[in-house]
């Protein structure tokens, strides 16, 4: 994501995320008692950092054992495929084995309208019932256009729906940082 | 949310795409086989979208590998065929496409005896058009297929000898696979009984072998035609027999190839006449890979084509 | 009545004449042409303005559908898209319903020109009784009724004995046999040239020696019998060469080559994207073939130019590329496609085309007309070298539209006709 203009605004610095992060995974490990039967799954692209970081955090936390991790890819999903041309690229989900009776973690960097959340709920449910469906977004600002709320969110930020956030994981990005664009859209 | 690079409303063949639009077939198709092996095996992608499944000639294999793709992304999937239809008998072209059109589709798939329907329908009509093969033009879902298959099997397509054999000119799959894996940077040598050999087949590019001997030296992949004794009442080979004795591949002949060579076929197979069981069920044969495979693949261009807007 | 037709170039190859001249009619002959001719008391006067004056254009390879095929063409239809195109005169084939193997048929043809006609017509009859290639047809009847040669066209004369006898009973008469030259087992079920393009399109092809050796077998006939052959839509190189070879020998042999052949070749078929404008009999060939007709031309092997107007409703062309009938329609077409294309950048002179569509393809098939000696018929062709057309074939007034030619911009063309001294067109 890339934004041509408007003023940019820095949110987050690495510093700030990561320690965000720590929480965030202590959030889950309590709501869910534990880590057992814990699943995190991300949701492409910037979910999936998140997803990892989360992942590395609660291994830290609980001692030893790998959380395991999934991706997701919405595209087959979106609702709004027959208004836009042409096609999104379709990429890649694959789950870390059967997801029912687990508790999945859906991950994601930004929950803003919640349309994505919708999708990656009915892509998930063709892969099996798990036993209950979390929610964790670094950011959310705001503007819900679904009925959707976030489990765990890393940071609230008020913006306007012409705002655009970016965030950046060292993985993917080369940094970790949150910014947001103003009237970038 | 990066948008792919696919502009065509058709899909009527291989000798128009460059290789950057194959390969975003082919790796779109990567991301739908995951699907086939969901407890779940269908997506919403395509709900509500008609797809028109239109065979003047018989087909179980494409037809049906066309349907699950269909099926499996959630459009509805209308079959209509030469035996079955009275509207494609005695009936023009441009009769066909207005009442195709009259159902407002959202794709045709389109399998013709002759070269060319498909592309006169694709113009005359706001629908996708997808060929599923014209005369002996062009298959490209089939050298897609194919194609996957071999990136599946080899890694990659660049630099790999891939040998035809069998009745190269009156095959479809061999012109589609023959402008595919030269424009993915394979060479092909198509061999077969001169009889059988189309005249200028070497202004395509490839290299023309009249023995099978000749054709596997050095072959990394080894892709069999269904062979028919005679077309149109016109003999080709004078028996069965001697064409298996001069074409058929057998294990001791695949010994000439590389040693881990891949052998395929489009299907149907003809047992002892041009492939010999213990090669068609051997640890060589990717031939069920392909059918598998076929449905990954036709997903994709369902799906790519989709979101083309017809005649705007 | 007299008229005068001043201030044009006349061309006329069979007097070997190029310059301003005028040119007088007397009751429809001509008779006079020179510089600053005087204008007799009650002639009319045409004024040139400096255009091309021709013998009246000739094309001797004309389907004119009348009787049996109405919806496609008549001789109504087809003489004016003569006259429009700048032919004072076509032969017309027998392939019709019936087919013109007696003299009732070849009677109704001349009645329905004689009626309608906008350019006149001359009948060739049928080799075999209902083209059915079995047994002569009513030759002397039908020459009696005015037919000028026999053809199968459309089919060959497969048979060897019997275009053996045609070539023989033929010399009663003084008229040619005009071949279609196609082995019929060799191109099989082709519906294009067989090459490279062919294999690209998976269409099954008609090789070059499917007319090659029909041609070949007939000069060997044609030299026995001292019979006068014409080979009509001539198509390779290697056909070319053997009449060529035959010519050299002394045989009373001639041929013709279309517009097609001479601008298009077998890559058109994929260029066109399969249209059925680009299927005809011979099939467009290669590339080489072309160039060799055009050696042909200009060494005059070739005796003529003929459009093979083969018109066919746009229903029957609406078909997949197989089963589309063979054909395009020509009369249109043919004269500014080849002063656009053959005598624009030099190929041929301009006296060397109407040569090629007057003088040759009159002395082919022995008709009168394609000169404008003294004495000749007044059938005579005004063409403008700087007009400019683009070919739509919505404004044809053939019965047909069927034309690979649709859209190209070309200059030169017939803008007026005469017939028997009188303006037709």
């Amino acid at each position: 994501m890339t934004a041509d203009s408007g003023t940019l605004e820095r949110v987050l610095d690495g510093e700030q995320m990561h320690r965000i992060v720590r929480r965030m995974a202590g959030e889950l490990i309590e709501q869910n008692q534990g880590a057992t039967d814990l699943v995190l799954i991300g949701i492409r692209t910037r979910g999936v950092p998140l997803a990892m970081a989360l992942g590395e955090e609660i291994r830290r936390m609980e001692g030893g054992s790998e959380v395991p991790q999934g991706v997701l890819d919405i595209t087959l999903y979106r609702d709004d495929l027959s208004t836009i041309a042409p096609q999104p690229v379709v990429k890649e989900t694959h789950l870390p084995g059967s997801i029912e009776g687990r508790t999945v973690v859906l991950c994601d960097d930004v929950l803003f309208t919640g349309r994505t959340i919708r999708a990656a709920l009915d892509a998930l449910i063709d892969y099996g019932r798990a036993r209950a469906v979390r929610l964790a977004v670094l950011v959310d600002r705001g503007h819900r256009e679904l009925p959707i709320q976030a489990d765990v969110v890393g940071h609230s930020l008020a913006t306007t729906a012409s705002d655009l956030v970016e965030v950046a994981f060292s993985d993917t990005d080369g940094r970790d940082e949150v910014v947001l664009h103003r009237n970038a859209r | 949310m990066n948008e792919t690079n696919w502009h065509r409303k058709d899909l009527l063949g291989i000798a128009e795409l460059s290789a950057a639009e194959i390969e975003l077939i082919l790796d779109t198709a990567e991301s739908f086989r995951e699907v086939a092996e969901r407890p779940i095996k269908k997506v919403p992608t395509l709900r509500g979208k008609t797809v028109i499944n239109l065979f003047f000639e018989a087909s179980t294999r494409t037809r049906s590998s066309f349907e699950i793709a269909e099926k499996r992304l959630s459009a509805d999937g209308l079959n209509f065929s030469s035996s079955s239809s009275a509207l494609v008998k005695g009936e023009s072209l441009v009769d066909t496409a207005r009442n195709l059109q009259a159902m407002s589709p959202d794709l045709i798939v389109i399998r013709h005896g002759h070269p060319g329907v498909p592309h006169r329908l694709a113009r005359l009509l706001e629908a996708g058009v997808i060929n599923a093969g014209d005369g002996a033009h062009e298959h490209p879902t089939q050298a897609l297929l194919d194609a996957f298959t071999i990136r599946q099997h080899k890694g990659q397509i660049g630099g790999l000898r891939v040998a035809i054999i069998g009745d190269i000119e009156h095959s479809r799959v061999v012109r589609s696979n023959i402008h595919l894996l030269q424009k993915l940077g394979a060479s092909v040598v198509v061999a077969g009984p001169r009889t059988m050999m189309p005249v200028g087949i070497e202004g395509l590019g490839v290299d023309v072998a009249y023995s099978l001997d000749e054709a596997l030296d050095g072959a990394d992949v080894v892709m069999m035609l269904r062979i028919q004794l005679e077309r149109q009442g016109r003999p080709l080979i004078p028996s069965i027999k001697e064409y298996f004795s001069l074409f058929g591949l057998t294990r001791d002949r695949l010994g000439l190839a590389n040693e881990d060579a891949i052998v395929m076929h489009p299907g149907p197979m003809n047992r002892g006449v041009e492939i010999a069981s213990d090669v068609a069920d051997g640890p060589e044969s990717v031939i069920l890979a392909q059918v598998a495979n076929g449905v990954a693949v036709r997903m994709a261009i369902l799906y790519l084509l989709s979101g083309v807007r017809g005649a705007a | 009545m007299s008229l005068v037709i001043q201030g044009g170039r006349v061309v006329d190859p069979s007097q070997k004449v190029d310059g301003f001249l005028d040119l007088r009619v007397e009751e429809g002959t001509v008779v006079e042409v020179g510089e600053g001719l005087s204008v007799p008391d009650g002639a009319e006067v045409y004024d040139a303005g400096g255009k091309v004056v021709a013998p009246g254009l000739i094309d001797i390879h004309v389907h004119l559908r009348e009787p049996g095929h109405e919806y496609k063409e008549t001789v109504a239809s087809g003489t004016r898209a003569a006259a429009k195109g700048g032919f004072t005169a076509v032969a017309c084939m027998a392939n019709t319903s019936p087919v013109n193997d007696c003299r009732s048929v070849t009677e109704h043809i001349l009645s329905e020109a004689e009626r309608h006609g906008r350019a006149r017509v001359y009948p060739i009859g049928a080799v075999s009784l209902g083209m059915e290639g079995k047994s002569l047809s009513n030759i002397g009847d039908m020459v009696a009724a005015g037919a000028v040669a026999i053809s199968d066209d459309g089919l060959p004369v497969s048979n060897a004995e019997l275009m053996r006898r045609a070539l023989l009973y033929t010399q009663h008469y003084d008229i040619p046999v005009i071949q279609h030259a196609e082995d019929l087992d060799l191109s099989g079920g082709g519906v294009m040239h067989e090459g490279e393009w062919s294999t690209r399109l998976g269409l099954p092809g008609i090789p070059g020696s499917a007319e090659d050796v029909m041609v070949a077998r007939d000069l060997l006939l044609a030299a026995d019998t001292q019979g006068r052959y014409h080979v009509a839509h001539l198509s390779t190189g290697r056909s070319l060469d053997l009449v060529r070879e035959a010519k050299a020998r002394g045989l009373g042999v001639t041929c013709e080559v279309t517009p097609h052949h001479l601008l298009l070749t077998d890559e058109e078929v994929a260029k066109s994207g399969f249209s059925t404008d680009c299927k005809m009999k011979p099939p467009l060939r290669s590339e080489t073939d072309r160039q060799r007709l055009l050696e042909g031309l200009v060494d005059g092997t070739i005796d003529a130019i003929a459009s093979d107007h083969a018109p066919h409703h746009p229903d029957e062309k609406d078909e997949s590329f197989s089963c589309a009938p063979f054909g395009i329609v020509g009369l249109e077409t043919t004269l500014s496609l080849c002063l656009d294309r053959l005598v624009r950048p030099g190929i041929l002179t301009l006296s060397r085309l109407i040569d090629l569509l007057s003088w040759g393809p009159a002395r082919a098939l022995g008709l009168p007309g394609g000169t404008l000696a003294v004495g000749s018929l007044a059938d005579i062709t005004l063409i403008d070298l700087d007009a400019t057309l683009t070919i739509d074939r919505d404004t044809f007034v053939s019965r047909s539209r069927n034309t690979p030619f649709a859209g190209w911009e070309l200059q030169g063309r017939a803008v007026a006709t005469f017939l028997a001294g009188e303006l037709v067109s």
